[in-house]
């Protein structure tokens, strides 16, 4: 009796496992390749923003030559084509996993100009970072804005 | 007394009650003396428009740089009640407020009335503006009135009956328009500048605090602890811990570039607000994070 109880416990607390593993691979991931891939995208920015933003606020100790290698990256990356990696169709009304808006397909000309507005600030961050905290700091908020700029217009809420 | 007769008085004193309720709540406005004897500045003024996020709301969708400078208006904002469209409060004398005084400006946004004396609608967040103080509105009016002018007609609300009527709103104000602070008591600096930017200014209350069924800010333990998002879609976060563990200086980065401490970037209408954030002094980013740390308060 107390084995069966188990039994059925345990299958009870596996079937709930899976659900809640099932939603949250709903909720951040996507079988589309090239949402993966831009999504990918963010968080090798988020991770190099991550070191520069770790000095800036005093949470790390300033390293010209780690600041100046992560701000290289960021450059690097916005430089990517990346038109492959946004397919018409894959904007959040069309595919679950995706925070990407319709707004991006139907101004494609003014995405790409978040795009390059993205590249003018991780160039003058590359200019900064090595330069001291200071100026690190300074090319932070022009950075930020350029995320930003992008995010407001063309990414849904995340909340 | 005859039924008839019965009915007739009950109907009378229904009446009678309504005129009482409606008189009690008519839109109040105070004179000129209020604002008597003070030299707007139109550099503070400044100040307190970046502070008060006014461009938000009022710049036309979509306005980036210089364009956010002209308050024309147009932005929709969704809501249980209807959808409410942001007026033009640009200086143009026709379609925007070129013509108010600054006493004008000041019973807009401390009492929520018209200069034709008209209750505004809370989605214009009086309920926070009312904290202003008279030197304040006198800056705030010199400021606006340097902006470029524009002429596009304020849009109307699309709101539904009963909300369509606004003499209801005064019974709102009677219930929720409170001009004391959410935060009580004497405040060490920079926790009461930053209460002066989080509770009259930026009114972040009006979006991060749960409301009650008729629309008013819950106060107490509620305050800033998050709130569904009106659209119906989302909701804004609780700021108080230990949902917000955020350090000062992670919240003083997040105002100043928009990065939250994982990296990544504030969206939606919160980018905006960061925006004039970023504009602030940075001891006033320090402010507001003061405060929030203080969070969250008691009943």
């Amino acid at each position: 009796m107390s084995r069966l109880r188990s039994t059925i416990l345990g299958l009870g607390a596996g079937a709930l496992v899976a659900g809640a593993v099932a939603l949250s691979a709903q909720a951040q991931g996507s079988d589309n390749p090239a949402v993966t891939a831009r999504q990918s995208l963010m968080r090798l920015y988020a991770f190099n923003i991550g070191t520069l933003g770790a000095m800036a606020k005093g949470n790390m100790p300033y390293d010209a030559e780690a600041a100046a290698a992560a701000a290289r990256n960021l450059a690097a990356l916005s430089h990517l084509n990346g038109k492959a990696m946004w397919p018409a169709g894959t904007d959040n009304a069309s595919i679950e996993g995706t925070h990407a808006l319709p707004a991006i397909w139907e101004d494609f000309a003014g995405f790409a100009a978040k795009g390059q507005a993205l590249q003018a600030a991780t160039e003058a961050m590359a200019e900064a970072a090595p330069k001291g905290l200071e100026s690190l700091q300074g090319a932070m908020g022009p950075l930020g804005a350029a995320c930003g700029g992008c995010h407001k217009v063309y990414r849904a809420s995340m909340k | 007394m005859r039924p008839i007769a019965l009915i007739a008085t009950l109907v009378f004193a229904a009446l009678l009650a309504g005129l009482a309720v409606l008189w009690l709540t008519a839109p109040r406005a105070d004179g000129p003396e209020v604002l008597a004897g003070l030299e707007p500045d139109v550099a503070r003024g400044a100040l307190v428009f970046t502070a008060a996020g006014c461009a938000p709301c009022h710049a036309a969708p979509g306005a980036e740089g210089e364009a956010r400078l002209v308050l024309s208006g147009g932005m929709r904002f969704a809501s249980p009640f209807g959808t409410f469209t942001a007026p033009n409060i640009s200086p143009d004398p026709e379609a925007g407020i070129g013509r108010w005084r600054p006493i004008d400006l000041w019973n807009a946004l401390h009492n929520g009335t018209s200069p034709d004396g008209r209750h505004y609608y809370p989605v214009f967040p009086y309920a926070s503006f009312i904290r202003m103080t008279p030197q304040q509105v006198v800056d705030l009016a010199a400021y606006l009135a340097t902006l470029p002018p524009s002429p596009a007609p304020s849009q109307p609300h699309d709101l539904p009956f009963p909300f369509s009527i606004r003499a209801g709103l005064g019974l709102w104000k009677a219930l929720y328009l409170r001009p004391g602070w959410v935060m009580q008591g004497d405040l060490p600096e920079p926790v009461a500048r930053g209460r002066v930017i989080v509770e009259a200014l930026a009114h972040c209350g009006e979006c991060h605090t749960p409301r009650t069924a008729l629309g008013g800010l819950k106060g107490g333990s509620a305050w800033l602890t998050g709130a569904p998002d009106p659209s119906g879609k989302g909701r804004f976060p609780d700021l108080t811990p230990p949902a917000l563990d955020w350090s000062e200086a992670d919240l003083v980065e997040y105002f100043t570039t928009g990065f939250t401490p994982d990296y990544d970037s504030a969206g939606g209408h919160m980018a905006l607000v960061v925006e004039d954030l970023a504009a602030l002094p940075e001891a006033d980013r320090r402010a507001v994070a003061a405060y929030l740390k203080r969070l969250p308060l008691a009943d």
